[in-house]
């Protein structure tokens, strides 16, 4: 990693946030903007330095197996696949329109490169723990990333299944959570407390790793360090919300948005 | 003498005592096969499997959302997911995973079921199923398979290896009376004319097949010629076999261990509507209500579903 790949992979970071920026402005009923702004250095940095894909053979067997929990993360994730050559980036400028290659949640029947459909929350967790045991089974080389938002570790199910994957010793998956403060209703803290989240997550038995998660450098040493032998590992990503447009930044009412051209304009013009 | 040898090694064993069985033969044949459960491997037979294949047997604890998903999440590896509890917590505690996370990714898991219809008696409503058939016949591209008898359970099991999408397979808890004594091969979609009558078709699933034979044999005593048909794959459902019964009969009874709402009875009924059949029509099973506790068999006597049960509904509704 050179100071190159940092500086490449953060123009990446705000590219991907243009074509959200973009999508919000040409979609058909608004996109969940402030969830993709936050994650854009994650995705980024997953799909253009860590994972191992091939975008001509997205079924290549040694790929790693991305799994986006937060299905509604797919405006951002779209992108990053789009940029990484997985489809055209034009599919964005059908987004959510009939039968369209992309829509509001992941979709793996309509997407090359997707491993699952998601979008109903707390479900994405449980699969990466069964893709790492599979991949534990064939003693596979490649590795489980499950993206997560915050507001869904209110949900029982992830809790099921981060006690799963220290049971299990799956030292062959990364978990990392878009810790961006929001859920829908507003602040997590006000809807349902979560906090002291790292300490829950490190008493659940996973090798916790918190970083500033707008952060390339930090992104990529977390990334980079090998899992705790016997232990899944969790990147607790402190994101902004809405991250790199002012008006958006850090609002509850960041989480869903349709910009008309003025506002895209303006929000175009402070990503660069 | 070599009828004794054709005669299945699985009469008189309950549909959870094969599944234990059959699923050690598939894992035995094919390394894909792996078995899940929610700390019931036990209850749902696996205890031979998670001797025989340790490395291929997966406890999630009592969690049955994340056995759900993990299940999904061990299909996209090519990994054929064998998945038990209890029905009542298959299909309604992990029945979102069952649906999202398989279904509408046709994912070849097979959901085996166990405990189902009120065969855990004295386990009460909680613990009884009477509601997956309906819940499950409604994911697309979700096949509801229903043994009668523990030979035709291993049958079934042997069929659903090859199956490409999710399947549903309902099983019970005790002894199932016999209905096959020799093994043979499964046709998913096939509903199977077990006795043929004049007067009235008895369609019938899961253990109550066995009832709906005895039933049949009172009822000729009576001078009622019934017909018996298991109806053990719900969905697809064998719409030709249903409809050709339907007119020769021109009565039919469906049977079930399930709420009479959206079960056997309610896929029957859309079949003969739909075809515009003229039919007299009854459907028999758990009329709606939460059920109480009790053995099993006393509980299918109190809600008419035994064989004596099953002829009296039958003397009533030809009246």
């Amino acid at each position: 990693m050179s100071g190159k790949d940092v500086k490449n992979l953060k123009h990446i970071a705000n590219e991907i946030r243009r074509d959200v920026i973009r999508t919000a402005r040409d979609c058909a009923e608004g996109v969940h903007i402030g969830g993709s702004l936050s994650l854009a250095e994650v995705y980024a940095v997953l799909f253009f330095f860590v994972a191992q894909l091939d975008t001509n053979n997205p079924k290549w067997t040694d790929r790693d197996r991305i799994i986006l929990s937060k299905g509604h993360g797919n405006v951002g994730f779209s992108a990053a696949m789009a940029r990484r050559g997985f489809f055209p980036l034009e599919e964005l400028k059908n987004f959510d329109k009939l039968n369209a290659m992309l829509s509001m949640h992941v979709d793996k029947h309509r997407m090359p490169g997707v491993e699952i459909s998601s979008g109903s929350l707390g479900h994405g967790l449980p699969i990466a723990v069964g893709a790492a045991i599979g991949g534990k089974l064939d003693q596979a080389k490649w590795h489980v990333y499950c993206i997560l938002g915050d507001g869904e570790m209110m949900e029982g199910s992830n809790w099921e299944a981060l006690m799963s994957g220290a049971h299990y010793k799956l030292d062959n998956l990364t978990a990392i959570i878009d810790r961006n403060m929001y859920s829908i209703d507003g602040p997590t803290e006000e809807v349902m407390s979560l906090e002291p989240l790292a300490d829950k997550i490190r008493d659940f038995g996973w090798q916790l790793i918190e970083v500033d998660g707008n952060d390339v450098e930090q992104l990529l040493d977390a990334f980079n360090r090998t899992n705790d032998t016997g232990k899944p590992k969790l990147i607790l990503a402190n994101t902004i919300k809405g991250k790199g447009v002012s008006f958006l930044e850090g609002k509850a009412s960041s989480h869903f948005a349709q910009f008309n051209q003025e506002d895209a304009d303006r929000a175009l013009a402070e990503v660069e | 003498m070599e009828n004794e040898i054709n005669k299945s090694q699985f009469i008189g064993k309950s549909s959870r005592d094969v599944f234990g069985k059959v699923l050690v033969e598939l894992a035995e044949k094919d390394q894909r096969v792996v078995a899940v459960t929610a700390d019931l491997s036990g209850s749902v037979r696996m205890v031979e499997f998670k001797k025989r294949f340790p490395e291929r047997f997966f406890n999630f604890g009592i969690a049955e959302q994340n056995m759900m998903g993990a299940s999904a999440g061990l299909a996209i590896t090519g990994k054929i997911p064998y998945t038990s509890t209890y029905a009542v917590f298959a299909s309604m505690r992990a029945g979102e995973q069952a649906r999202t996370d398989i279904a509408y990714n046709k994912l070849p898991v097979r959901i085996c079921a166990t405990h189902s219809g009120i065969s855990f008696g004295v386990g009460g409503a909680t613990h009884q199923s009477l509601e997956d058939i309906g819940i499950f016949r409604n994911m697309p591209g979700m096949t509801v398979l229903v043994p009668a008898d523990g030979v035709e359970t291993a049958a079934i099991l042997r069929s659903t290896l090859a199956l490409r999408g999710p399947v549903y397979v309902r099983l019970g808890r005790f002894i199932e009376k016999t209905v096959y004594e020799k093994e043979f091969k499964y046709t998913i979609s096939k509903a199977d004319i077990l006795q043929e009558g004049k007067d009235i078709a008895i369609l019938a699933c899961g253990g109550l097949v066995g009832h709906a034979l005895d039933a049949a044999d009172l009822l000729k005593a009576n001078g009622i010629d019934a017909g018996v048909v298991n109806v053990s794959t719900i969905k697809p459902i064998d719409k030709e076999t249903i409809i050709k019964v339907a007119e020769s009969t021109g009565a039919i009874l469906t049977v079930e261990e399930h709420n009479v709402i959206n079960g056997l009875g309610s896929a029957v009924a859309e079949v003969i509507a739909e075809a515009g059949s003229e039919v007299r029509f009854k459907r028999h099973g758990i009329l709606d209500v939460f059920t109480t506790s009790g053995p099993y068999e006393d509980l299918l006597a109190y809600y008419f579903l035994d064989a004596e049960g099953i002829a009296e509904t039958v003397q009533n509704f030809l009246v």
